[in-house]
């Protein structure tokens, strides 16, 4: 916590994340229109009463915006959770085991990184049924091999220290030096992996959505994005209608980017920028 | 394979005994067929509220014997008895927790054998739960205030709190000790525990490891390189070279009297700096690492008395003295006077003591 | 007295971070003559490798000299730039590292290690540059066969032999070694350090040698300076310090070393840790861990007093200068 005060740019990263989560959280008060309701007038600029404009359906951008802000980071999170805690237990189990179980666990990740991930994304999209769910399964599907390599060197590099062996000698079995004794030593690694997880998802997410792939019933800004290109906002002259969601988007992003600063540094203190002071020298 | 003389038959008296006790590495793919003999027949005893000092350099072995002995791996070949069970045959749960429950190990590097995320009472409180499950938590909680007591970590009930980096080097060792003591152990074995410490340090992990050995009961097996503490708190001392014991004895005995050519060598190479002189030697020379050896004495390169005979037949320990072996076909027994106490002079013919 | 080759005057090193300034050397002056081997004799955290550091003009942010000189020959180094400083290294002086798994290129064979540094500090024919690495190698007794060899396969000795080989590349006056022994077996160690020696008398070189363990130079060094908290505790002639040890600090660090050859007697060690160089005790640093501690020791902060050829840091022996002088 203390790390993520004193670093300027995680702290901005942090305000960022806060603001959207509470506006993921409280709707409500942020945004008064319904986002769906389509009443007003077409296109219309930005206005008082429509901060962002409106859609090509009379919607509320703004609204829409607010609204699909819950969707989107549940979306982001929940893929980076899970995606997380597959590539940390397959990293740590590959390099504490060890031999055989290493070997194939190694290649199975191998495999899932080199599969190109946007177009494997859009076909496993396009076969299953659209939806939510569909949306969270791919993502989590092309996105957790990211993480494994990193963490299972972790591992290995931890294997060395005398405290595992300590426990071995203990008597303590290997399912519990696995998950007591190695992965709370990991924590900040495993948070930086979910962080930057987390800026690869908001973009993979809205770009599925974008390209339908999503649920298009739901309010997201990656299903915003889609309506604006169904609806030709850029042709229509109503730009903000296609720029408010990938703003966002680019937003989320960098909150969460600018937050991992602190974790790399925690994690590497080599890292930390050094500020040279002014010494007071004497002759 | 027929033991020494001096060594005590199976079961009888020892507390833990080796018998051939053999451990290859291969280098290499899984294809590869050649093989690092990092510990070669090994016969090693140790009794009762004994402190034993493995002594050698690096890629002498004695790393690898305290891993073979905490079970850290299995032998290659050869056994290993503890109050006449085998050890290396051990397999169901029940068995090796028993085993772990007496033979605890202390490691050498402090920084690294604690985990960082726990407090430190988190090794001493793990070994009473699993070694000692009559305990109840409150004493429990006493039992890890009293082995803080011991070992010197006062207040306890403080120390207990503190974390690993919130300690010095010396303050995480007696931590280690103090994980040791939980169990009730009856032999701790001693990585190194003090090479990485200070040298004003040292003395108080050292006079620590004698009072266990005194007040607790508990026997050391105390792997050094450093010959010098091994004098001051061992009772025996085992020389280890390139994966075999090459002269093992009292501490007394073997320093002021060693018969083998490689103990005299260390004993000459030690630097004290309340001697005048420094012994020069011709030797430069470095362990060898032992990657399919023939046989024959693995010293002889560097031995300034090697015959024909070492090159050809690999030494076994033989009697020197009582109690005192040595594996070296060049070496003479110390010609007993009247009384069967070691005479004072030396055969002509013998290396010459230092 | 002929002008010393290295004069220290009253260097300082902090690490200055954003939170504290951490004094690591404080106030530390030495003087080293052509040909001399000073020992450096401290423990973790005394600010020895820190002060090498600093007199190689080696040390990275956070890490600043922030006072005091470094005389070298006439120049004051502190006060050299980059480019001037490449002409005074590894020419004039050369430094050793600790572990030489460290400081050598695992990746480059040693005889191009070696002429990337004769080529970094001076032109030679390609020729030339061979000649003198195999002359350097004999020099440290390893066959100019391992010219080709990678460090990984040499052995722990011969690696650290090589690294001084390196260091002679140039002849230079000066050779400062951070613990070049301590990752070496007793054996090894010896035969290092002897080979130091006799390279010293050949070529006369001196040597400014850094070490936790006193008796690797007990035999070997002219002059021993025991360093505590940043600060000098006692500087004086070998045979005086190991003989008459003044400071209580001293003094417990030869009382710890177990003896081989000598009788046995009980160890006691010096209680206590190194202090925290952020907050130091007030008065003499050593005071809360010394048996001979007197009352003004927790207030007053002792000079350096001279006792003979000895400079000591402690107050036991300020009577002794006031009643000289």
């Amino acid at each position: 916590m203390q790390a993520i005060l004193r670093n300027r740019k995680a702290t901005a990263g942090g305000l960022i994340l806060l603001l959207i989560v509470f506006v993921a959280a409280f709707p409500g008060l942020v945004g008064r229109d319904d986002p769906q309701a389509a009443i007003y007038g077409q296109d219309l600029g930005p206005s008082w009463q429509h901060l962002l404009g409106t859609t090509q359906l009379g919607q509320d951008v703004f609204s829409q915006l607010i609204w699909g802000t819950r969707l989107t980071l549940i979306v982001t999170v929940v893929v980076s959770a899970i995606a997380t805690v597959i590539s940390m237990v397959i990293g740590v189990t590959a390099a504490y085991v060890g031999g055989l179980t290493d070997r194939s666990l190694s290649l199975l990740t191998d495999i899932f990184l080199i599969l190109p991930t946007l177009p494997l994304l859009i076909v496993l999209a396009s076969y299953l049924p659209p939806g939510t769910v569909t949306l969270i399964v791919v993502l989590t599907f092309t996105s957790w091999a990211f993480q494994a390599r990193q963490l299972r060197s972790q591992g290995l590099s931890l294997r060395a220290r005398d405290f595992l062996a300590a426990a071995r000698v203990r008597g303590e079995r290997t399912s519990y030096i696995i998950l007591v004794e190695i992965i709370p030593t990991m924590t900040s690694l495993i948070v930086a992996s979910f962080l930057g997880l987390s800026v690869f998802v908001v973009g993979f997410a809205a770009g599925l959505q974008f390209l339908g792939l999503g649920n298009s019933t739901e309010i997201t800004w990656g299903t915003m994005l889609y309506y604006a290109q169904q609806g030709g906002a850029l042709e229509a002259g109503n730009a903000l209608w296609a720029l408010a969601p990938g703003a966002a988007v680019a937003l989320l992003g960098a909150g969460f980017a600018l937050v991992n600063y602190a974790f790399d540094e925690i994690g590497n203190p080599a890292l930390r920028p050094v500020r040279k002071r002014r010494a007071r020298t004497t002759a | 394979m027929s033991l020494p003389a001096s060594a005590v038959p199976d079961g009888e008296g020892a507390l833990l005994h080796t018998a051939g006790l053999t451990r290859h590495f291969r280098l290499g793919g899984l294809l590869s067929r050649r093989m690092l003999h990092a510990v070669d027949d090994l016969d090693l005893t140790i009794h009762e509220r004994e402190i034993v000092a493995l002594v050698g350099e690096s890629g002498s072995g004695k790393t690898t014997v305290a891993r073979l002995l905490a079970m850290i791996y299995p032998p290659t070949r050869g056994a290993i008895f503890y109050r006449g069970r085998s050890v290396h045959k051990l397999r169901s749960r029940k068995d090796v927790l028993w085993y772990r429950g007496e033979v605890p190990m202390v490691f050498q590097d402090p920084y690294s054998a604690m985990n960082p995320v726990f407090r430190v009472s988190h090794g001493v409180m793990r070994n009473l739960k699993l070694h000692r499950p009559e305990l109840d938590r409150a004493q429990r909680h006493e039992e890890a205030e009293r082995v803080f007591d011991i070992v010197g970590l006062n207040p306890a009930g403080d120390m207990l709190r503190k974390f690993p980096y919130e300690m010095s080097g010396g303050q995480r060792q007696r931590v280690g000790f103090a994980q040791a003591l939980a169990v009730q152990p009856k032999l701790i074995l001693a990585d190194e525990p003090v090479s990485m410490l200070d040298v004003s340090i040292r003395a108080g992990i050292l006079n620590m490891m004698a009072s266990l050995r005194a007040e607790e009961g508990a026997s050391i097996l105390y792997i050094t390189h450093d010959i010098a503490s091994a004098r001051y708190v061992a009772d025996r001392i085992i020389v280890m070279y390139a994966g075999h014991a090459v002269e093992q004895g009292p501490t007394d005995v073997v320093l002021s009297r060693p018969k083998h050519p490689y103990t005299q060598l260390l004993l000459s190479a030690v630097p004290d700096p309340r001697e005048k002189a420094v012994p020069v030697s011709a030797d430069s020379g470095e362990p060898p690492r032992v990657i399919d050896p023939g046989e024959g004495c693995r010293f002889r390169q560097r031995c300034p008395y090697a015959i024909d005979k070492c090159a050809k037949i690999t030494p076994a320990l033989r009697p020197m003295g009582p109690a005192h072996d040595a594996a070296c076909h060049v070496a003479a027994a110390e010609p007993l006077d009247a009384d069967g106490k070691p005479a004072a002079t030396t055969v002509a013919g013998s290396p010459p003591a230092p | 007295m002929p002008e010393p080759l290295l004069e220290v005057d009253n260097l300082s090193v902090s690490y200055l971070t954003d939170t504290a300034d951490i004094g690591a050397v404080d106030r530390v002056s030495l003087t080293v003559h052509a040909g001399e081997f000073l020992g450096i004799v401290g423990e973790s955290g005394c600010g020895k490798s820190t002060l090498l550091f600093a007199i190689a003009q080696l040390l990275t942010p956070p890490a600043e000299i922030t006072s005091g000189r470094v005389v070298f020959k006439g120049q004051d180094l502190v006060q050299l730039t980059d480019g001037e400083l490449r002409h005074v290294r590894w020419r004039d002086y050369s430094v050793v590292m600790q572990s030489a798994m460290n400081a050598l290129n695992p990746m480059k064979s040693i005889a191009a290690q070696f002429k990337d540094t004769m080529r970094a500090h001076g032109r030679m024919s390609a020729d030339a540059i061979r000649t003198r690495s195999t002359e350097v190698l004999h020099l440290v007794g390893i066959d100019a066969a391992h010219l080709d060899s990678y460090p990984h396969q040499l052995s722990g000795g011969m690696r650290q032999r090589a690294m001084i080989a390196m260091a002679l590349l140039f002849t230079p006056q000066l050779v400062i070694m951070d613990e070049p022994t301590s990752a070496l077996d007793v054996v090894a160690q010896r035969s290092l350090m002897t080979q130091i020696k006799e390279l010293q008398q050949q070529f006369g070189f001196a040597v400014i040698f850094v070490t936790h363990d006193m008796s690797v130079v007990a035999h070997y060094s002219d002059r021993v300076m025991v360093m505590y908290a940043g600060q000098v505790a006692e500087i004086g002639a070998t045979s005086s310090i190991f003989e008459r040890p003044l400071h209580p600090y001293s003094k417990g660090l030869l009382d710890a070393f177990p003896s081989v050859h000598g009788p046995r007697r009980a160890l006691t060690g010096i209680p206590g840790s190194p202090p925290d160089l952020g907050r130091p005790p007030s008065g003499c640093r050593f005071h809360p861990r010394c048996s001979e501690a007197m009352a003004q020791c927790t207030t007053s902060e002792p000079d350096l007093y001279i006792v003979g050829e000895t400079e000591v840091r402690c107050l036991l022996y300020a009577e002794r200068l006031r009643d000289a002088v």
